[in-house]
């Protein structure tokens, strides 16, 4: 785990070791400063000495400023160090996220992946700054302390060493019963965060249906588990702070106690017990620190766990070590069948042959779940078949340099996300040096400009997040848009104009033929008319091709096609 | 103390004054109790520092020197400081737990007030508001507040009244000394103040770069799929180490002042330690002021008590103030005006026999409008009227989106929008039911203003399939139950078997049983948008509010939806946006919408007859856009 954290403090170790190091500094003045003042009692007030009493003051004063520089590099230093740590980590775990294919992406959901990149890291960061300033200062202290209770009186120093056992299994006994409770009350959060995140993006839903007291209930209902779990969880912590003043006040009267004695029958003197009495209390004050740092620790383990088990996790889609790519785009699917999960039973396709010649038309129709968008994920390698091979341009996808294979496939998915930023910014994600010329045409041809133009702002007109002031077919305009901006080799089009009316899809369609017609054009869709016009037609049917063909081939041949075909006539849309 | 001045405005003070009546409100006698048992452990406490001068001169000084001293009276005092201390110990255990109810509860309370003062919002603030923003108020606010409650404050108050204690103490025992403690004291409050004061502002900062830092985490987790397909990974991330580097910077700067503070002032008081040390010394042995050696002791061990409550308050100063910066920003929330709702007229089941209307407490299968009128009580059959009277809408109060719109649906009439995106389809719908409020004219349900129907009862009277599919985590049984909480496992299936989903759920692993998360994330579009029909079936409400719901079916489930619809719709009035002219031109009224006005109305054939706008579409001679 220390390993873990190490790994984070790149490029802050100057500060986390200044950190450490004033904190020693500290703990040993805090050592002495008793040890003085024992002296300054004895040699000076007792026996009435003057210049002792101003000899041992000034080392005392000089011991407090040094103690006073050192106290303030450490904060100064472990406040950037800890920073510097909270930075490296959301770094790197965004980095990670990067990486992340998506069957890495499904496994993990997004609430939970924000409640990593922000809680879970806040935790771990807070436990980071307690380790450096306590951990090293802790046991130093009970170490030194321990020391000079023994060189003061040894018979005095044996009462520490019959309450630190005592002390410490209780703090270990609170520990391991009160972690699996921190542990459990934290993963409650996730699901509080979820509701929450929910009803945010539902909100529309809620109040359609005016369920704005059940969602309230089932809030408080999860609120209220979480105020159980971690009211029980801080009551056992709470046991902590008794246990230690039990410990430190019996320590205090059993020496008051032998003191007595002791000094009555001049074996010890007032002075000494004094300085008994501070390092008890400052051995029995370090053992609490260090008992609350570990509850900390164990908590922020629960975090750190679920951050590793982000960055453990082994994007599935990487470059091969040689990587091939070609210049050639026709595709080819030999014997392909694919499972989302190993594990999972049916199989999403199942042998699927299919060759698809560079610059053709394709349309892709079938019911839903049949394996549409399955199939076409797995061209710019999104997944990776379980079976079978996916060539372009004759190469195996899983050889071909995935950013130059995304480069030349731009794939307008299905449940498509505009970004906060202005029109222009979303637009240019498919080819960031885009000139506004470029997406200006790119916005012509996916019909978008028209709109863009009645905006106040056109161009520069704000998308908020999840683009939730346009329209969903402005929304899949816009994201037509920025898939052709890049000029792919091969655009995939999932269901991406269902909410664009019959004509402007027609539109669409043929600018696109017009603007790259040596471009591979896939299309999945359910209206017929999106894909008549396409030069070959894949049927699917539960995972299988059930028939390939041009449209009318397929009224002959394909039974679902014909289904599909007549319904929609007979609603009189087809053909306008 | 100190605390309170640090960010010296109006609304820390009020934030406070808030934080604490939620405290009183409820636990009042909790809260007594926790006072009291900080006193006696405080108490407890202090008499420890007195007992070693007590100790000191009295049981150890005289017998200097005596052979065979007798001791058994330091035995007794002894067990009595013992007793004392126990007494402290059992009470400070008792504050902490309480203390430990109380934060909990205040946070559970918070958070729920939160949550509920969330739900009645108006979609404006959905709209205008950053998701991760939002998101962050529940966690990290929340969060500090409440370690700020349940640690920093008992904390705060025991230091308090410690600190009043001991000087209390520490005067009766020599008032010199006190003075030179008082006088050290300032001097490490001032510290204290300069420090705080200096990272004050970067609080705030921070708890907004942590807002935004999250809203970006939040956008980008979501859009994560996106990113992939545009390899725009780099540039995300480049976008994010910027976005971190600031907060690194916020964190940074806002930490190193007050982390500063702690062990300055702890080695300030430990100075302050050292000089009563020294001083009490000189006096003593100069002679000028009676100090036994006792009582030099015991000031010594007074002043280390007064160091605790010192070091505790500047420990606890940093949690305080982020606390403050989340609470300001919680009550943002809280304090942001909901929904206006001041509808007074119900609805109510009722059993209409020989023309009269009965209020009934069971489900009849027949609504009414209630409306209570002093003490006259009219009721009014729920038939699902609905009228638009010179309807002016705009989202911003700049750009009207809707102009002078007047339309009717007479009960079980099928009213249809065509229009091109953007032309104000959507927009209609979501004045029916009140999610936005209209700039002026009339929208008149079964005769009654839609405004004088309290909100919740005028949606439960409308059905509504959105375009966008939203779903909850939960089982496919609840999230379609979601149309009517009292709807039976049996209305459930057949609201299912009308939607044409029963199938489909059939297949799933668990049936109706199988549990969704994610948004339905393991459902295709078609069959989250089947489920939403599935929920709106199941309220069966009169009125129907259809948004392009059928548009991702494929057409063999069209088809079969299609009939489901049909059955839906049969006695409803229904309002329908589709992009599919055959969906609706079995409609009583088609509305063709332009730039926010009607330009064509009228049924299917009218509309053809007309060779407007309509007939030029549905010949393929007009295009939308």
């Amino acid at each position: 785990m220390l390993k873990k954290y190490a790994e984070f403090v790149k490029g802050y170790e100057k500060e986390t070791l200044i950190t450490i190091i004033s904190v020693v500094v500290e703990v040993i003045i805090d050592v002495i400063i008793p040890l003085l003042m024992a002296n300054i009692i004895d040699k000076g007030i007792t026996n009435g000495q003057m210049n002792q009493i101003l000899k041992f003051g000034l080392y005392l004063v000089l011991c407090c400023i040094v103690s006073i520089v050192s106290g303030a590099l450490s904060g100064w230093f472990c406040a950037k160090a800890s920073a510097g740590f909270a930075l490296n980590l959301r770094d790197k775990i965004f980095d990670q996220i990067q990486l992340f294919s998506f069957t890495n992406i499904d496994k993990f959901s997004t609430s939970s992946l924000v409640t990593r990149l922000t809680t879970d890291v806040t935790n771990v960061q807070n436990a980071f700054q307690v380790i450096v300033r306590i951990c090293a200062r802790a046991p130093l202290m009970i170490v030194f302390c321990t020391v000079m209770v023994f060189r003061i009186n040894s018979q005095l120093a044996l009462i520490f060493l019959a309450a630190i056992p005592v002390l410490g299994i209780g703090l270990v006994l609170l520990i391991m019963n009160a972690t699996p409770m921190f542990e459990k009350a934290i993963a409650q959060y996730d699901n509080l965060n979820n509701i929450v995140q929910e009803n945010i993006r539902g909100i529309r839903v809620v109040k359609g249906f005016s369920r704005e007291k059940h969602e309230v209930s089932k809030f408080s209902k999860i609120s209220s588990v979480i105020y159980k779990t971690y009211t029980r969880a801080e009551t056992i912590v709470a046991l902590n702070n008794p246990l230690l003043q039990f410990c430190l006040y019996t320590c205090t009267l059993v020496i008051c106690y032998i003191g007595a004695h002791l000094i009555v029958n001049d074996n010890f003197t007032t002075g000494q017990l004094m300085s008994v009495l501070t390092y008890s209390s400052q051995i029995l004050m370090s053992l609490i620190f260090l008992s609350t740092v570990l509850v900390m620790v164990m908590v922020s383990r629960a975090s750190l766990h679920r951050i590793a088990e982000v960055l453990d996790e082994k994007s599935d889609i990487q470059n091969q070590e040689n990587v091939m790519s070609s210049n050639e785009y026709d595709i080819e699917f030999n014997n392909v069948s694919f499972k989302y999960k190993l594990e999972a039973s049916k199989r999403a396709l199942n042998s699927i042959n299919i060759k698809i010649e560079a610059g053709k038309t394709i349309g892709i129709v079938g019911p839903t779940g049949s394996g549409k968008s399955s199939l076409v994920q797995l061209i710019p390698r999104l997944y990776d078949a379980t079976e079978g091979q996916i060539l372009v341009g004759g190469v195996d996808v899983k050889n071909f340099d995935i950013e130059e294979l995304r480069k030349h496939i731009s794939i307008v998915l299905q449940k498509n996300i505009l970004f906060e930023g202005t029109i222009l910014d979303n637009i240019r994600w498919g080819k960031p040096d885009a000139t506004e010329d470029e997406v200006y045409h790119a916005c012509v041809i996916a019909q978008a400009d028209e709109f863009i133009q009645r905006l106040p702002d056109k161009y520069e007109t704000r998308i908020e997040q999840g683009g939730s002031n346009v329209s969903g077919g402005q929304k899949q305009r816009l994201c037509i848009a920025r898939a052709l901006i890049g000029n792919p080799k091969i655009i995939i089009f999932d269901d991406s104009t269902s909410a664009v009316d019959t004509k402007t899809d027609a539109l669409i369609q043929k600018n696109l033929q017009l603007s790259i017609p040596g471009s591979t054009k896939i299309t999945i869709a359910q209206r017929i008319s999106s894909v008549e016009n396409a030069d070959m037609i894949i049927v699917l049917d539960n995972g299988e091709v059930e028939s390939v063909g041009n449209h009318q081939e397929l009224l002959k041949s394909s039974e679902i096609y014909r289904e599909m075909y007549e319904s929609q006539m007979n609603g009189g849309i087809a053909n306008e | 103390m100190s605390k309170l001045k640090i960010i010296q405005d109006d609304s820390t003070v009020i934030t406070i004054k808030r934080v604490f009546e939620y405290i009183v409100r409820g636990h009042k006698s909790k809260f007594l109790f926790v006072l009291v048992s900080i006193l006696i452990n405080v108490i407890a406490n202090v008499a420890g520092s007195l007992f070693i001068r007590i100790l000191i001169d009295e049981y150890i000084t005289p017998l200097l020197g005596v052979s065979n001293p007798v001791m058994t009276s330091l035995y007794y005092a002894i067990s009595i400081m013992g007793f004392i201390y126990l007494l402290g110990v059992v009470f400070g255990y008792l504050y902490n737990r309480i203390m430990i109810q109380i934060s909990q509860s205040v946070q559970r309370e918070i958070r729920n007030d939160m949550f509920s003062k969330m739900q009645s919002l108006p979609i404006e603030y959905f709209d205008t508001n950053s998701f991760g923003d939002i998101m962050s108020r529940y966690t990290n606010d929340i969060d500090t507040l409440r370690q700020a409650i349940s640690q920093s404050m008992p904390a705060l108050l025991s230091s308090i009244i410690m600190i009043v204690m001991v000087l209390t103490t520490m005067a009766i025992t020599s008032i010199p000394l006190t003075l030179l403690v008082v006088f050290m004291s300032f001097i490490i409050i001032q510290v204290m103040k300069y420090f705080s004061s200096k990272s004050g502002k970067y609080f705030v900062k921070q708890q907004n770069d942590i807002g935004d830092l999250n809203g970006y985490i939040e956008e980008m987790m979501n859009g994560q799929r996106v990113i992939k397909v545009f390899t725009y990974e780099h540039q995300v991330k480049n976008i994010f180490v910027e976005k971190n580097r600031q907060l690194f910077k916020s964190v940074n700067n806002a930490n190193r002042y007050i982390n500063m503070v702690l062990p300055i002032s702890m080695n300030l008081a430990n100075l302050m330690y050292v000089l009563v040390a020294i001083i009490g010394g000189i006096l003593s042995v100069s002679g000028m002021s009676g100090l036994s050696l006792g009582a030099i002791a015991s000031f010594l061990q007074l002043t280390r008590s007064f160091n605790q409550p010192v070091s505790q308050i500047s420990q606890q100063m940093n949690s305080v103030i982020v606390a403050i910066a989340g609470a300001k920003r919680i009550f943002e929330v809280i304090d942001s005006s909901p929904e206006v709702d001041d509808g007074k007229i119900t609805l109510v089941n009722a059993i209409v026999n020989d023309y009269q209307i009965v209020e009934s407490d069971k489900y009849t299968g027949q609504w009414a409008w209630k409306e209570v009128e002093k003490k006259n009580v009219k009721y009014t059959l729920l038939r699902g009227d609905v009228r638009f009277e010179d309807v002016i809408f705009s989202y911003d109060g700049i750009k009207t989106v809707l102009n002078n719109i007047s339309l009717y649906a007479k009960p079980g009439q099928k009213i249809a929008f065509v229009g091109a995106t953007g032309s104000g389809k959507t927009t209609i719908i979501n004045l029916i039911n009140r999610l936005y409020e209209i700039e002026d004219g009339n929208i008149l349900y079964d005769g009654i203003n839609i405004k004088d129907i309290r909100k919740s009862d005028l949606r439960r009277s409308l059905g509504i399939v959105l375009q966008d599919v939203n779903l909850f985590t939960g089982t496919v049984m609840e999230n379609i139950r979601y149309g009517n909480l009292n709807a039976s496992d049996e209305d459930v299936v057949s609201a299912a078997k009308l939607a044409e989903v029963h199938d489909i759920i059939e297949r799933l692993p668990q049936g109706y049983q199988t549990i969704l998360t994610g948004d339905g994330s393991g459902l295709s579009q078609g069959q989250r948008q089947l489920l939403s029909i599935a929920r709106a079936a199941v309220s069966n409400p009169p009125v129907m509010i259809l948004d392009e719901a059928t548009s991702s079916i494929d057409t063999r489930t069209e088809k079969s939806v299609q009939r489901g619809m049909d059955n839906l719709m049969k006695g409803r009035t229904v309002f329908v946006i589709a992009h599919r002219l055959s969906t609706i031109n079995n409609s009583k009224a088609i509305m063709f919408l332009q730039d926010g006005e009607i330009v064509e109305r009228g049924n299917h054939q009218q509309l053809l007859e007309l060779k407007g706008k309509y007939y030029q579409l549905f010949t393929g001679i007009f295009e939308l856009e």
